[in-house]
């Protein structure tokens, strides 16, 4: 089992290619592994409330071990407030991006 | 992968300035980093390899009636030179643009700081940081 450090900055409504990223997270889940989804940049839109077929809803439910997190500097430039996320996506800051970056055996990839 | 005790981050950018966010995400994990006494390693290709361009003007604001010094833009060589003052030793700030982009694009007059390179140092210092994140184009 590895540990894995997803970091999406695209809002996918604006990329396509975006849903082959969330769903390397879930397969990665799905195959025993520790993931980590950051939502930082646009990729932080569709984790508000009442998106219609949320990309990030759908990871919630169909991998439930993924720990998703959006990036509060992205959140605050964006107008969206905690009370606005949809449940189970966390705040974090760059420091927690960074303290997760080097910790040791992780895999980061950005999209 | 470290061998020491300290702790390396080696990032890969290929974002010419004022063009997307990533820009300043990367800037602002790279300052987080060297606050946390982490080593950082910028390898800056393609367009990237502007970012530390040094005639890099501050504009003013006709919207707003503001003159280029009131405006203080913050232009990406400012903020690059920050982080170097930051990490001059320990943690340690070390930048390489891509000599070969730098070369195409004749952007080669740069702030203190960054040195000439190429993708060996990627690889060598990929080797050698606790980790490494490449990020591409959009």
């Amino acid at each position: 089992m590895a540990n894995y450090l997803l970091v999406e900055s695209r809002d996918p409504f604006e990329y396509g290619d975006s849903s082959y990223f969330y769903q390397v997270a879930q397969d990665l889940a799905g195959a025993g592994n520790s993931v980590t989804f950051c939502l930082v940049q646009n990729g932080v839109i569709p984790a508000r409330k009442g998106v219609k077929d949320s990309p990030v809803e759908k990871l919630i439910k169909d991998a439930p071990s993924v720990k998703v997190l959006a990036d509060d500097f992205s959140l605050r430039e964006r107008a969206i407030s905690a009370d606005k996320l949809v449940a189970g996506v966390s705040q974090a800051s760059v420091d927690d991006l960074v303290d997760m970056l080097v910790t040791s055996g992780t895999k980061a990839i950005w999209h | 992968m470290t061998t020491s005790g300290s702790r390396t981050l080696t990032m890969a950018l290929m974002d010419a300035p004022y063009e997307t966010g990533t820009t300043t995400t990367v800037l602002r994990i790279v300052d987080a980093a060297l606050r946390k006494g982490i080593n950082v390693n910028v390898f800056a290709y393609e367009g990237a390899v502007s970012l530390t361009l040094k005639g890099q003007a501050a504009h003013p604001n006709p919207v707003k009636g503001t003159n280029a010094e009131d405006q203080d833009h913050p232009s990406s060589a400012k903020f690059i030179s920050a982080l170097f003052e930051k990490g001059q030793e320990a943690p340690k700030l070390d930048w390489v643009n891509c000599r070969l982009c730098v070369d195409e694009r004749a952007a080669g007059d740069w702030i203190d700081g960054p040195r000439r390179g190429g993708p060996g140092d990627l690889l060598k210092w990929s080797n050698e940081s606790t980790n490494t994140l490449v990020i591409g184009a959009h």
